[in-house]
């Protein structure tokens, strides 16, 4: 996987108009994390529970001696929890200088997609959803989500609004 | 060598490196203030610590180079190609002089007036080009640029051409930039090796710098190690008789030892950043005619090495600070009661997950006045901006950038290079630094630092399944508590207390604190850690205890920072990720206040707006005869029982039951108050001394956090007054009222044979709460002292004025307008009183209060509520005077 990466990004300077995404998927929705952001992919890891945290954190988690706070981005989108006995991926990405590691179900390979497939977001989607996506793009068979991390990673508003 | 000259050269030959490359850079960016400053305070320091080492040579050399760089600060004078090269000459004299000084260990003779006057000529203004030229022509700096050109290329090889304009022999130049791009640093070093004089300093080799950055590194891949030689063990365990066996546990010891070195290279003392303070105040103070007395606390408090480095250099400029601006003459503190010898404070300790260094004098405090005057002077605010300010913000103007308030320039400071610098370097850490000052008591400088990367000892333990670290310097005891043990959980209503050797211990499930949810089976045993944070002590409940582990803590992510129970978490060595747990968090989560720096400021700010704020207490509320429920602070209450009725007897007509083999006498709450007639009676325990009281009750109610604020003063005996706790009016019962009718009525003859050594005493109690004067006065009348209570500071110095005399004093140490400290130095310094033994009482007793208690000119510090050891302490404090008369 760190090979796809490392390749992506070496064509991502060739082409002017492209950006790479690593696609990701979380209950059969596709979304997109822009390559330079991710650090890692990892596949499930022991997660250290942290009391008190708002819902979507999941824990921390050694990465290589660093600590790694684990989102999970099916409650954050939401969405009901994997069913019992399947492990999800993480996928590791860079915010701020700190590491964080966003759960979902399946990492896949790196696309490379041009401006000329960005949508808005409809008006219509979640709220939720709208808040974390940097856009649609339209894909042959399927719709691809931006994910903005930074927003992913800011639910601080909304936990005190709960 | 002398370990102060060794690193003084090595620390030198550093900023001298860094120098080279900042004034070219310089010349670049003649405008960047940043730049300007940066050069401007390394050679500040270069001149300062060569003053302190007695190296007037170089002193005089640096201080000229520094009068040119001033002007360019100040924008008197423009950064030009021949001023930065006059510079730059002016400095590898200084290499050179240094080398000779590593060499003969003395500063060379020789003389250095023909540069010296350059530089006055480039700062006075009429600098020319035959300066520039001359500087080439040194005789005693063969060549300096090629070196200087060798050195900067790398960064930026092109700035490399104004410099050599003036320069004689272009070829080596012309070169060196190619070759030092190639390979760095070989070439660099090749010129130096060349010119003699200027030769790789030997001590700077002799210690390796490493980055950080390289350390860190290292510890990640050691974490690494770690892991994969855990997983080797345990795929080992699963295997009998393997012959991997014997060389697995070489490479587990191998490992540890292995991480504990490197975790260690990352360590030091704070003392090795003191190590060299003493003689820099002890040659200051004759320097400037000054009597200083440096004392040094906590100096084996470890801090990670990066952190020391970054606070080395402002820790130097503050204690120069406070010996040059903070301390007065001996004559003026003559003047002025204070003792000729001045005092620098420099303490270190641990508090919270923080590292705190506290820098006090007791000088003569920041000059108000004038720092307003500069700052209208200096344009930072107007007259009326100042005007809506408080002392406390516009003390704060000095920590602006050129902002002095030294009238005269010295050679120690006053150039304004200092404070701004201190706290620039300080916040690039993550740490804070605060400064409080009192115009003739001195200053006192506060700083924070996070314990980012410092190793602390933790113990490990676990709680519905979770495993937690707690530090252990908060861990008091562990106590192991079953239901058919001797230690058993017990509950106030909803609330665990635990009785602990004649104390009932308040206690915090962690399992609720942290919402972590029930466990499945009830467990049989659980432990309680009993935690202490200032003076408060609690016990935390968990399921089961590990061992202790010496853990790196590592700051939580900024999107935990919100929880306040974690002061960080780290990774323990089988890779686990475990949350650290902060007892002031906890503490704070109960209910009970932070003996924090900031929480007592708040508190002092309230008690100083209208006295309504103060300290939360624990009160136990009970039922006893009519009227309103009753409280009594917690901490006065020994233990709670319940008797049984028919165990009681009478004696001289009083109740008194047999209790651990001995009588003790029962009290009633008022002489109304009739005792049940059979079955149980709960009763409050008051204990002082071999002696133990009942205080018979209806029922014990809860156990209540609150402020205590006594809204209505009662006359009758027994009652101190009326307080709304727990949203109720409540009584609140003298404690001391009923300890008196117990000892008068059964052990007065015993109480007065045992104090007649102090009986007529006199003491003076100075405190601003009602209900400790109430509560104190009674038991220090039982233990035959002549009290007098007064409510506040000014009103005990008006005592003194008014020539009362008294034998002991005790004082509170928060109260509004003066405080106990300020109180304790007015009278140590000033007053007829300063003979008379001084006794601090407060809530806050942790080993820094008191020794700023006792640098205030307390002879003794005693926690509130603590009876025997105020007593104690008082009869000790006494004697002692007869013992000195």
């Amino acid at each position: 996987m760190s090979r796809d990466i490392s390749e992506a990004r070496g064509k991502s300077a060739a082409a002017d108009d492209h950006s790479e995404f690593v696609s990701i998927t979380v209950a059969g929705q596709l979304f997109g994390i822009p390559v330079l952001q991710v650090q890692d992919v990892l596949g499930p890891q022991r997660i250290t529970r942290i009391p008190l945290a708002p819902p979507e954190i999941a824990g921390s988690l050694n990465l290589r001696g660093r600590i790694v706070t684990a989102i999970d981005l099916r409650t954050r989108l939401r969405l009901p929890p994997l069913p019992e006995g399947q492990a999800g991926m993480s996928i590791v990405v860079d915010y701020g200088g700190e590491l964080y590691s966003v759960i979902v179900d399946q990492v896949g390979e790196v696309l490379s997609l041009g401006a000329g497939t960005v949508e808005r977001n409809p008006a219509t989607l979640d709220p939720i959803w709208r808040e974390v996506s940097g856009g649609i793009h339209r894909l042959d068979k399927t719709l691809l989500i931006v994910l903005d991390v930074a927003r992913v990673l800011d639910f601080s508003a909304r936990v005190e609004a709960a | 060598m002398d370990d102060l000259l060794s690193e003084f050269l090595t620390e030198t030959n550093e900023s001298l490196a860094v120098l080279d490359l900042e004034l070219v850079r310089l010349e670049q960016n003649p405008n960047d203030p940043a730049l300007l400053g940066n050069i401007f305070r390394l050679v500040h320091t270069i001149k300062g610590t060569c003053g302190f080492l007695g190296l007037p040579r170089l002193e005089a050399v640096a201080h000229a180079s520094e009068n040119v760089l001033g002007k360019f600060r100040d924008g008197e004078q423009k950064v030009t190609a021949q001023a930065v090269s006059l510079i730059l000459a002016s400095l590898d004299q200084i290499k050179s002089l240094l080398a000779q000084l590593e060499a003969n260990e003395s500063e060379p003779a020789g003389d250095d007036s023909d540069l010296i006057a350059r530089l006055n000529a480039l700062a006075a203004g009429d600098a020319g080009p035959a300066a520039a030229a001359a500087v080439v022509a040194q005789p005693e700096t063969p060549a300096p640029a090629p070196k200087m050109e060798a050195k900067a290329a790398p960064a930026q090889p092109v700035l490399a051409t104004p410099i050599i304009e003036p320069e004689p022999e272009p070829a080596p130049i012309e070169a060196a930039p190619v070759e030092a791009k190639e390979a760095k640093p070989k070439d660099a070093k090749e010129p130096r090796s060349e010119a003699a004089e200027t030769k790789e300093s030997a001590v700077a080799a002799q210690s390796i710098r490493v980055n950080v950055d390289l350390l860190e590194n290292l510890m990640t891949m050691v974490s690494e190690l770690v892991l994969t030689r855990n997983q080797l063990m345990q795929i080992l365990r699963g295997q009998k008789d393997s012959e991997f066996g014997a060389p697995l546990q070489r490479l587990s010891h191998v490992t540890t030892e292995l991480q504990e070195g490197v975790m260690k290279t990352r360590m030091q003392p704070i003392g090795n950043a003191w190590a060299k303070l003493p003689r820099i105040v002890r040659d200051l103070s004759h320097e400037l005619r000054k009597k200083i007395d440096l004392q040094m606390h906590g100096a084996e408090t470890e801090l990670d090495r990066q952190v020391l480095e970054m606070i080395k250099d402002p820790l130097t400029h503050m204690v120069r600070n406070s010996a040059d601006h903070g301390i007065e003459m001996p004559a003026e503190r003559a003047g002025q009661g204070k003792p000729e010898t001045g005092t620098i404070t420099l303490n270190a300790f641990h508090e919270g997950g923080h590292i705190i260094i506290e820098i006090a004098d007791d000088g003569k405090g920041l000059d108000i006045d004038r720092i307003k005057q500069k700052a209208v002077a200096t344009g930072l605010a107007s007259e009326s901006d100042l005007a809506a300010m408080s002392e406390q913000q516009i003390q704060q103007f000095i920590f602006k950038a050129g902002f002095s308030t030294a009238a005269k320039v010295t050679s120690v400071s006053g150039r304004g290079v200092g404070m701004d610098v201190v706290r620039t370097n300080i916040e690039k850490i993550g740490g804070t630094v605060e400064m409080k000052s009192h115009r003739g008591k001195g200053s006192t400088f506060v700083i924070k630092i996070p314990l980012t990367l410092a190793i602390v000892s933790a113990l490990i333990v676990e709680c519905a399944g979770e495993r937690f670290a707690i530090p252990q310097i908060s861990v008091v005891e562990l106590v192991r508590a079953a239901a058919n043990s001797e230690n058993n959980i017990e509950w106030l209503n909803n609330a665990p207390v635990l009785r602990l050797r004649d104390r009932l211990l308040p206690l915090v499930s962690l399992q609720e604190l942290l919402k972590l949810g029930k466990r499945a089976d009830q467990p049989s045993e659980t432990f309680i850690v009993v935690t202490q944070v200032g003076t408060y002590t609690f016990g935390i409940i968990v399921d089961r205890v590990f061992d202790t582990e010496e853990i790196v803590v590592k700051p939580v992510a900024p999107i935990l920072r919100d929880i306040g129970m974690f002061s960080g978490n780290t990774i323990l060595g089988d890779g686990s990720v475990i949350m650290i747990l902060d007892p002031n968090g906890i503490a704070a989560g109960t209910g009970e206040i932070t003996v924090s720096e900031s929480a007592k400021r708040a508190a002092d700010t309230a008690a100083a707006k209208g006295g309504t704020g103060g300290d939360l207490t624990s009160l136990l509320l009970f039922r006893a005869g009519a009227g309103a429920p009753k409280a009594v602070p917690l901490a006065l209450v020994a233990r709670l029982e319940e008797i049984d009725r028919a165990q009681v007897e009478h004696s001289h007509d009083k109740p008194v039951v047999q209790y651990r083999g001995k009588l003790m006498p029962l009290v009633t709450i008022d002489a109304d108050y009739q005792m049940r007639n059979e079955g149980r009676q709960p009763i409050l325990v008051f204990a002082d001394k071999d002696h133990t009281m009942g205080l018979v009750v209806d029922e014990i109610v809860d156990i209540v956090e609150d402020q205590l604020k006594i809204e209505v003063a009662v006359d009758r005996p027994g009652l101190i007054g009326s307080a709304i706790v727990a949203g109720k009016a409540t009584d609140l019962i003298d404690a001391g009222f009923y300890l008196t009718r117990a000892y008068n009525d059964w052990f007065g003859a015993q109480a007065d044979g045992e104090f007649e050594g102090e009986k007529g005493k006199r003491v003076l109690l100075v405190d601003d709460s009602p209900f400790f004067r109430n509560l104190l006065t009674p038991l220090l009348s039982v233990a035959g002292y002549e009290v007098t209570t007064v409510e506040s500071a000014d009103r005990a110095l008006g005592l003194c004025e008014a020539g009362e005399d008294f034998d002991v004093i005790i004082s509170d140490i928060e109260m509004p307008g003066m405080d106990g400290y300020q109180f304790a130095s007015t009278v140590k310094n000033a007053s007829r009183w300063q003979n008379t033994p001084l006794v601090a009482l407060s809530s806050h007793a942790t080993p820094k209060d008191l020794d700023r208690g006792r640098a205030a000119g307390f002879s003794d510090y005693v926690a509130k509520f603590d009876r025997d050891a105020l007593l104690h302490t008082l009869a000790e404090a006494l004697s002692a005077e007869r013992g000195a008369a």
